[in-house]
């Protein structure tokens, strides 16, 4: 079989099947929620000739989000890499190395500067003149700067580029920052999620080519279609909790039949993110449905905020409503629905709560 | 003489940076250096030992689950908690298809282009594409059709000019040597490794409800409960089908794609199979249990050392006799640089005294790393698959010894020959075979369990801190895909006091210790041939054999309860 059938000009030229190609457009229109009446316009954008430059940059990284794009279904990320835009570095998975690596950052700096995609992957540490990551003998921070002060747009993908994630928890040894922290003046939009989810990041690259511009985003420069709904309001357990069926014990009956993990330290009533919906690894699953609680990863520092994980939230989130999960959950089952339909706007509004003491960002 | 540089070390995982001097077009002398550190041992102090296994997950992705395993039993072995049977059952799958993903994602993505010209695709003829491929394998992706599709997709991005990934390899240099029929194939196989790895990993979002980054793991068990009959139960008889399935279509690849692939790339690079030796001395931990944790004398990949490449002994382990070296890292110890520390009483000071960046060379007689240099009995060890599977054939163990031979017939080379860069890749992808043949036996032992009724998943009984004693320490070790893994935990008042990882990738990359012995990686680059010193392939090529991870390799660890480092600075 071949990998792609035949089809018209622009199309052929990159190499995606007509079929393909509306399908994944189609998809991409949805997960941005745009009216069906986009679809042109996504088509027309993604069908030009000259591929935009993309560049990913690896800080202080564990390369999960580099590996969630691996992962990436629709459209694989072969599409992705090769068809949709240019990739032409990325330190995992790029061929060249060393100094013909660098040149590369280089040149697109130089010579597509103003016009190129950067996406930042990690923290950059900032204590000691950034000494604790460096690539071919600069520091993250001086790389940082350069490159994304001359993209077109900048986009951190992860909790560590983010927010300075995990690596940035208390103590924070190396003066961990995001991104737009530790380079103040740029316009970032943040993928958070540990790791960041390949759809959502697809789904945003897609609507920058079409538009061009970035999708509505919320007031960590989240866009609103991936972040703007609590978990716990898209759950598939949340008939057991409104129903009051909790999981007590680990491997209980309850967790057997699929019940309720608030108890068990779920976040999910208090953190926002499309996780439930659209899952991982082609909607195959999401850590709620494989019976652990959900941790809050696209929450806003998280590591420190959210934790310790497997105690349970002390009280149903809201203002002043000083009820816990198991009264509500014996009957009141309409006041939940309108508790946490209010936190939902209260949390939209509210700047969170757990900001970081303030000799953790120093440097 | 000359000085060459590789920085950033690329198709690894983190920050690594070589540096050899090169004479008479052979590397004389190299230096391996990790460039970046975060500290994570320090971060997760004073939090519940029960949910450490979340944050040391973070350290690696690319060997997601690794330090979540090993975590989990570093608590479970300071508290005394053996887990039920079903969950040892579940992360010995999650485990196994951890190897299987890691290792062919490393062959294709992360090592392949080293031996495999993509512009070398353009000459080929797509019909002795397909003979070739028709010749090695049963694959049915083989057609003269097929071939063409792929040739005409890496005609555009080279006629585009607008090469994305490919565009800065060292294409055209001397020491690639594929006939370009083998090289449209590799892409071709580099192209479909890339959906089999989305799909195969389809088994880890079942398991673990995403990858990367499990969140399935407990201190006790897993929370993948089973039922027969629940249709949301995290098992039940629909979900084991379908891990059944995946598993069986990975075997499927492993023996006509995977296997075939590497023979065939490593036939045309024979003399690789005598170059990039490491130190001789192989350990591992040893890997799957088929019973307690502690019954390491049934684990299916067995735990012993080997020293001096000589294959008629294996050695046991002890633990305790890892310790670590900071004369060439960017550490102090209160007792000067000479002295080696294990990891129950280690202590991490960071200090960086390199060059002022950006730089051009570090100063390699003084400190040049962000790694340790781990010792065992103070001898340098290579881990890995190589050490794995060589600890496993001089153990005698019959299906590995069976394997071994094959290869070695196949390429009428002795057992010699294993101890190389090509040795490695070998070993690698025999390993991947090895486990994709066993996944499914877990698999069906799991579903024998849950239709007899055995549905525990979970040993609780000291879930409650309220339960442990004052102070406990432990250890977990594992063998990761990439080598030997172990982390130390101490609880004190029901929160970790310390935490220390020693990682396969610092066994390998470390620097010199006190005695100035090279570490792996520096041991294997000595008379490598460069063709040409400014596109230096031939470095790729070794270091890649070893399958570098640098995100697992630095770490943190202080067992004296010091504040943190940076304020000793």
């Amino acid at each position: 079989m071949s990998l792609y059938e035949p089809l018209p000009e622009a199309l052929e030229a990159r190499g995606i099947s007509r079929r393909k190609f509306v399908q994944f457009c189609s998809a991409m229109v949805a997960a941005l929620a745009l009216p069906e009446r986009y679809l042109g316009a996504v088509m027309n954008a993604l069908e030009k000739t000259e591929k935009p430059v993309l560049v990913w940059l690896e800080f202080q990284d564990c390369a999960g989000n580099t590996e969630s794009m691996l992962r990436s279904a629709d459209p694989p990320v072969a599409d992705i890499v090769l068809e949709l835009l240019s990739w032409e570095y990325h330190e995992t998975i790029m061929a060249g190395a060393g100094k013909q690596a660098e040149a590369v950052l280089d040149r697109v700096v130089k010579q597509d500067a103003g016009k190129y995609i950067v996406v930042v992957e990690g923290s950059i540490p900032t204590a000691d003149d950034g000494v604790y990551c460096t690539i071919g003998g600069r520091t993250a921070l001086d790389i940082a700067k350069e490159v994304c002060t001359h993209a077109a747009a900048t986009i951190a993908v992860g909790a560590c580029a983010w927010d300075g994630g995990i690596v940035r928890a208390n103590p924070n040894p190396t003066g961990a920052l995001g991104l737009q922290e530790a380079v103040p003046g740029i316009k970032v939009v943040n993928l958070g999620g540990c790791p960041h989810n390949a759809a959502n990041t697809a789904a945003v690259l897609v609507h920058y080519l079409t538009f061009p511009e970035m999708p509505p985003l919320d007031q960590y420069n989240r866009p609103l279609f991936a972040y703007g709904e609590l978990i716990h309001d898209q759950c598939e357990r949340r008939a057991h909790y409104d129903a009051g069926n909790f999981v007590e014990e680990w491997g209980d009956e309850g967790s057997r039949k699929g019940w309720c993990l608030y108890k068990m330290g779920c976040k999910g009533p208090d953190a926002t993110y499309n996780c439930p919906t659209v899952r991982w690894n082609s909607g195959t699953s999401w850590p709620v449905k494989s019976g652990h609680g959900c941790i809050a990863c696209a929450s806003h520092r998280f590591w420190d905020a959210m934790s310790p994980f497997y105690k349970p939230l002390p009280k149903v989130p809201g203002f002043g409503v000083d009820v816990t999960a198991e009264e509500i959950g014996w009957g009141v089952v309409g006041g939940v629905a309108v508790l946490t339909a209010a936190h939902a706007v209260a949390s939209a509004v509210r700047p969170r709560k757990a900001e970081e003491p303030k000799d953790d960002s120093q440097g | 003489m000359a000085r060459v540089v590789v920085d950033p070390v690329t198709r690894i995982e983190g920050h690594l940076r070589i540096e050899a001097q090169v004479d008479g077009g052979k590397v004389s002398d190299a230096w391996s250096s990790g460039t970046m550190f975060r500290g994570i041992e320090l971060i997760v102090r004073n939090r519940d030992p029960r949910e450490v296994w979340l944050w040391t997950q973070r350290i690696c992705a690319v060997c997601t689950m690794v330090h979540a395993l090993a975590s989990v039993r570093a608590v479970e072995n300071a508290l005394d908690i053996e887990v039920p049977n079903n969950a040892r059952l579940v992360r010995n799958i999650i485990s196994s298809s951890q190897y299987i993903h890691d290792h062919i994602i490393h062959f294709y993505h992360l090592h392949a282009l080293d031996w495999v010209d993509i512009t070398g695709a353009l000459k080929a003829d797509p019909a002795k594409t397909s003979q070739l491929a028709q010749s090695i394998s049963e694959w049915p992706k083989s057609s003269t059709t097929y071939f063409k599709g792929v040739q005409d997709r890496v005609k555009r991005l080279v006629e585009s000019r607008q090469l994305s990934l490919f565009t800065s390899g060292y294409w055209g240099h001397p020491a690639y040597r594929l006939p370009p029929e083998a090289d449209l194939l590799a892409v071709a196989h580099y192209l479909e490794a890339l959906e089999f790895q989305r799909e195969f990993i389809r088994i880890h979002a079942v398991l673990g409800g995403k990858n990367p980054h499990l969140q399935t793991f407990l201190v006790g068990g897993m929370t993948t409960s089973l039922d027969l009959n629940e249709p949301q139960a995290p098992l039940n008889p629909e979900r084991l089908d379908f891990l059944a399935q995946v598993a069986k279509s990975a075997k499927t690849f492993v023996d006509q794609v995977l296997i075939p692939d590497v023979l065939a790339v490593a036939g045309f690079y024979k003399d690789w199979f005598s170059l990039g030796q490491g130190p001789g001395n192989y350990l591992s931990y040893g890997a799957f249990p088929q019973g307690g944790i502690k019954d390491t004398a049934r684990y299916f990949l067995p735990r012993g050392f080997i020293l001096n490449n000589d294959l008629s002994k294996v050695y046991p382990v002890d633990p305790s006799k890892v310790a670590e070296y900071v004369t060439h890292s960017w550490y102090e110890y209160t007792e000067g640089n000479q002295v080696s520390k294990p990891p129950a009483e280690g202590e991490t000071n960071p200090k960086y005294t390199g060059p002022k960046p950006p730089y051009e060379y570090l100063n390699v007689e003084q400190k040049y790393s962000w790694l340790k240099a781990p010792r065992y009995e103070d001898r340098v060890m290579e881990v890995g698959p190589l050490s794995r599977l060589l600890v496993a054939y001089a153990s005698g163990n019959p299906e590995v010894k069976i394997a071994v031979d094959g290869v070695l017939a196949h390429f009428k080379v002795p057992p010699t020959a294993l101890f190389s860069t090509l040795g490695r890749v070998a070993a690698r992808a025999l390993e991947t075979q090895l486990l994709a043949n066993h996944i499914v036996g877990w698999i069906e032992e799991l579903r024998a369990n849950m239709h007899s009724g055995d549905l525990a998943i979970h040993n609780g009984e000291k879930w409650d801190p309220g339960t442990w004693p004052k102070s406990a320490k432990g250890y977990g070790l594992f063998e990761a895909p990439r080598g030997s893994l172990g982390h130390w935990v101490e609880i004190q008042d029901q929160v970790v006091k310390n935490y220390q990882c020693v990682v396969p990738t610092t066994w390998n990359a470390g620097p010199r210790d006190a005695k100035g012995q090279r570490g792996p990686y520096e041991t294997a680059l000595l008379n490598t041939p460069l063709a040409d010193p400014e596109r230096p392939l031939e470095i790729l090529r070794t270091v890649h054999s070893f399958d570098p991870c640098l995100a697992c390799a630095v770490h943190v660890v202080d067992a004296r309860g010091r504040t943190r480092a940076r304020k000793e600075i």
